[in-house]
């Protein structure tokens, strides 16, 4: 079943003159239960793509459906489809007020939609985030907690409305080493526990590896391959894809893509990625006879479907 | 002989509430053209270090114990004499150094500075210089007439990494030089620094807590907790054989993608960071540690042999057991 | 809960004492003030309001300082000193209310200008802008014409006239909190505007507002000097109104130094001291306006 659809997503910004296409044609779909990773380098519309997602951003064209029907955007609609679909940021200090307590911060959801028994759904609600007892943590302010609890604080404000579905920005990037892969199992035991579906963003592979069920590689706009994590991170058959798995630190032969990181102001004709490919440089898309293709002909956008899709002309020779 | 040496260096800050022991008796040495790498976790002291080791620490921060530059203790260095070493014989690439830029000098005039300043090089000299730092460093002649905002995240990175090489350093201390980096631009700056290491012969202690990185770029590591080396050798036999288990832990948080015992299996290291005013006793990691024993409550650990020759060494009560005889 | 926040609010409170106690010219700015709002508070309490009449005038006209008359007397013979006295609590009372007239204006449109992005707060800063050119005096003279003396008016007038720059300053306040990324997820909660404005911009521009407010009672106890002094004032007796009795009646040329110096010292101190606390205020609060609190 699924649960959150991106169809056609096109979301643009007016930036000094000119347009920013930072989600340019997107096809993205959560399942029930799943975990899906997005991954792509800085500045490739991820969080864009997260944000509209939420209904944060509107799109300049395409749809975004939650459950089979379009996403409203009268305040009343996106604040019921607030309830089911929940934010994780980064920066876990800069996401929590530092005037407000853990309480107050945990309980801010619920004060929002008026549920009754507050004080059970944040104690609850902390201790499933892995703050136990949640006593020794109600009256403690951000800058009292480390940063692992931070983000639990942040988590644990998100499950206090009970979400179906928890769109996590870089969750554990600014987190320590030794406290990443608790954040990242606490992801898994929730949706072991609760059935919670999570779409996380990241530039990470490893994350995507360590708790993913599917991954989107994404490059200047659109999401360039597509599929289980398995298949992708072992065998990826796009270019990009390929050279983000070989600057992995323990790699053997890396491949670092020349040229300037993409501008979401200018994209390129053909493959988007073709300036930067090193399988069109290395001469083996000629080889292939697809250069000129490459070079001129555009590419269809990805479907949604949970199987393995590629956009490159040399993959699909 | 070596180029840098550290005895029993311990720091610590005043504060109100008291003494903040922030690296507490830490020892090494450092060939020339050797790569240390350092790692731990946020708190652990691993700035701290670095910024005593060139005395760039606020002035509340007490430095005791020998830190030996070429044999001359930095610590009893007059302040001239501390000047002119900083740049010339050790530099420093500052953690966070994206901001360090000044936002409304040239480039050019920034990387030029340290040069003019210790008379290193007239101003016709310096230009030139900075054209060939620049190269060395990937970055087109022409951006030195810019300004830092007009750079993104890498080229900023790439810019302090040329001004800590403007005056021929024999030594660089870099302090998380790729954290906040994306992985492509992150691996560009770690080639360029492998490069350049392995081009003038400097030597390099790197501060990360992505233990693989380190591991790629280093040739030892040492790895710090609660202001204590907690384990030090060779780095790929750290890296792959950790015999302390905070330095398992550290190992395991980042998977190799493709490692069937990783995939749905995220590794983490449950409990808090010690409290630098509240040490625990005996082995500061013992309340977090997956494989206490009764003794590490009260035990008083220090770096034992962990491999037969001695050049691996770790600080816990097992690495004791197993390998002492 | 409710015991712990009352608890947090004492100790912060506490800590807040502890810092503006430091700030030397914040506490004579607060000894002055403190002085000031007794003397006008007890003054119906220790004088005769009879003495302003002047029919009943006791004095000789235009007496220099003696022991009955301590600051001497005006053109009618009455008692300067009680005249400042029952002055203070016109221009202290007309200074507070319109300052928090146009502290409420101000911050009310400053937050919602910052808040929203679109044509509303575009508009809103347009018309901000259109206050803050204006010359406020000559705004203030012109309402004052058109609703008729009294108090009230002027309180409205001079309050009316000047939020424009705190509007600015909050505007611009509320841009930064807002730009943080806990806005963002309260939005992701399903937050309102309403619940953003009140929970999360209001608690961290108030400490900005109060230091502002304090700053605007001596612009607006000036102001209403300026007014009085213009003959647009309220018609009761104040600082303002004793000035221009001074100037009509040449006191400047007669010598009667007393009769100009007793409110305009007033005014001086009063204002001065306004402004001492205002910025002492605004260097105890604004470390931590701007960063965690600590
Ligand atoms: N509000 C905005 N106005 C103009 N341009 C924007 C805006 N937000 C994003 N962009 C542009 O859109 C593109 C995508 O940005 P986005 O923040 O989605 O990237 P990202 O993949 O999340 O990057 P990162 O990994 O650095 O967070 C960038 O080129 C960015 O400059
Ligand atoms: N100026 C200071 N005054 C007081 N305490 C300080 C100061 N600077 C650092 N500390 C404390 O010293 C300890 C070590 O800090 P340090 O910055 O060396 O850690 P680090 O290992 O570099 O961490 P990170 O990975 O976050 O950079 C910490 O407990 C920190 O709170
Ligand atoms: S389509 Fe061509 S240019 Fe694009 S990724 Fe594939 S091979 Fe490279
Ligand atoms: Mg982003
Ligand atoms: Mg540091």
């Amino acid at each position: 079943m699924t649960l959150l659809e991106a169809r056609d997503l096109h979301v643009g910004f007016a930036s000094h003159g000119r347009r920013a296409r930072a989600v340019d044609g997107v096809n993205l779909a959560v399942g029930e239960g799943e975990i899906v990773a997005l991954v792509g380098e800085s500045g490739c519309g991820k969080t864009t793509l997260a944000r509209t997602l939420l209904g944060l951003e509107r799109p300049t064209s395409g749809s975004v459906l939650y459950g089979g029907a379009p996403l409203a955007y009268s305040s009343r609609a996106l604040k019921a489809y607030r309830r089911e679909v929940q934010l994780v940021l980064q920066d876990p200090m800069g996401s929590l007020n530092p005037r407000h307590t853990v309480y107050e911060a945990v309980a801010e959801g619920p004060r929002i939609h008026r549920l009754t028994g507050e004080r059970e759904l944040v104690a609850e609600a902390l201790s499933r985030a892995g703050l136990r007892p949640p006593e020794r943590f109600l009256d403690s302010f951000p800058h009292q907690l480390s940063g692992g609890q931070r983000q639990r604080v942040v988590i644990a404000g998100a499950l206090a409305l009970n979400p179906r579905l928890l769109i996590a920005d870089e969750p554990v990037a600014s987190l320590d080493a030794s406290v990443r892969g608790e954040i990242l199992a606490l992801l898994l035991r929730l949706r072991a526990d609760l059935g919670l579906s999570a779409l996380v963003v990241t530039h990470d592979l490893g994350l995507a590896w360590n708790i993913a069920d599917r991954v989107a590689v994404m490059y200047l706009g659109r999401i360039v391959e597509t599929g289980p994590v398995e298949q992708v991170l072992t065998a990826p058959s796009h270019p990009y894809t390929q050279a983000l798995l070989s600057v992995l630190p323990e790699s053997p032969a890396p491949v670092i893509l020349a040229g300037e990181p993409p501008d979401a102001t200018r994209v390129p004709g053909g493959c988007r990625f073709h300036p930067r490919c090193q399988v069109l440089a290395g001469g083996a898309a000629a080889e292939a006879g697809v250069d000129s293709a490459c070079r001129s002909q555009a590419l269809t956008v990805l479907p949604a479907s949970p199987e393995a899709h590629t956009a490159c002309h040399y993959a699909a020779r | 002989m070596s180029l840098l040496e550290l005895r029993d260096v311990a720091v610590s800050y005043r504060i109100p509430a008291g003494e903040v022991p922030a690296v507490r008796g830490v020892s090494l040495s450092l060939a020339p053209g050797e790569a240390l790498g350092l790692a731990g976790e946020s708190g652990s002291g691993k700035s701290t270090l670095a910024m005593a080791l060139l005395r760039l620490l606020p002035r509340d921060a007490e430095v005791t114990g020998e830190i030996l530059l070429d044999g001359e203790d930095v610590l009893a260095m007059k302040w001239g004499r501390l000047r002119a070493v900083r740049w010339a014989s050790a530099s420093m690439v500052f953690q966070g150094a994206q901001h360090a830029l000044n936002p409304v000098r040239r480039i050019e005039d920034q990387i030029a500075e340290p040069m003019l300043v210790h008379g290193l090089a007239t101003p016709a000299e310096a230009k030139r210089r900075v054209a060939e730092l620049l190269e060395q460093v990937g970055l087109p002649a022409w951006r030195a007439r810019g300004y830092s905002h007009e750079l993104s995240g890498g080229q900023r990175q790439r810019v302090m990494i040329a001004m800590a090489l403007a005056c021929s350093p024999r030594l660089i201390i870099a302090d998380e030089p790729t954290t906040a980096l994306d992985v492509m631009i992150q691996a560009q700056v770690l080639q360029l620094m492998r490069s350049l290491i392995a081009e003038h012969e400097v030597s390099l202690i790197m501060i990360s807590h992505d233990l693989s990185v380190l591991a790629s770029m280093c040739d030892r590591l040492a790895i710090m907790y609660a202001g204590r080396i907690v384990e030090s050798g060779p780095a790929h036999e750290v890296f792959a054989g950790a015999s302390h288990p905070y330095s398992r832990a550290l190992a395991a948080a980042f998977p190799t993608v493709g490692d069937p015992a990783s995939r749905l299996a995220p590794q983490g290291l449950g409990g808090d960071p010690p409290d630098p005013l509240h040490l625990p006793t005996g082995c500061s990691f013992h309340p977090r540690c997956p494989v206490a024993g009764p003794d590490c409550a009260s035990a008083e650990v220090e770096l034992w042999p962990a491999n037969p020759s001695g050049s691996h060494t770790a600080a816990c009560v097992n690495v004791r057991s197993e390998v002492a005889p | 809960m409710s015991a712990t926040a009352g608890a947090r609010r004492r100790t912060a409170l506490a800590r807040f004492w502890r810092e503006y106690r430091r700030n030397r010219a914040g506490v004579t700015g607060g000894v002055i003030l403190v002085v000031a709002v007794l003397l006008a508070v007890l003054t119906p309490l220790i004088t005769d309001p009879a003495g302003l009449d002047v029919t009943r005038a006791t004095g000789a006209k235009m007496a220099g300082p003696s022991l009955e008359f301590p600051l001497g007397t005006d053109e009618s013979g009455r008692s300067v000193l009680l005249m400042v006295l029952w002055g203070s609590r016109v221009s202290l009372l007309i200074g507070f209310m319109s300052a928090l007239l146009s502290m409420v204006i101000g911050t009310m449109t400053g937050i919602a200008a910052g808040h929203f992005r679109g044509w509303f707060g575009a508009v809103l800063m347009r018309i901000t802008d259109w206050f803050l050119v204006l010359p406020q005096l000559v705004l203030a003279l012109v309402l004052g014409a058109i609703l008729g003396g009294g108090v009230s008016t002027i309180i409205l007038a001079i309050g009316v006239t000047s939020w424009a720059t705190t509007a600015r300053l909050i505007r611009a306040q509320t841009l930064a909190v807002e730009a943080r990324p806990y806005i963002e997820r309260s939005k992701a909660l399903g937050a309102g505007h309403w619940h953003i404005m009140t929970r999360h911009v209001l608690p961290n521009v108030a400490p900005l507002v109060l230091a502002n407010t304090t700053l605007s009672v001596a612009s607006a106890i000036v102001a209403e000097s300026t007014l009085a002094f213009l003959g647009a004032g309220s018609g009761e007796v104040s600082w303002g109104g004793l000035l221009r009795g001074s100037y009509d009646w040449g006191a400047a040329t007669s010598g009667a130094w007393w009769y100009i110096l007793a409110p305009g010292l007033c005014i001086v101190a009063v204002v001065m001291a306004f402004t001492l606390c205002g910025r002492a205020l605004e260097a105890v609060l604004n470390p931590r306006l701007r960063g965690v609190p600590r």
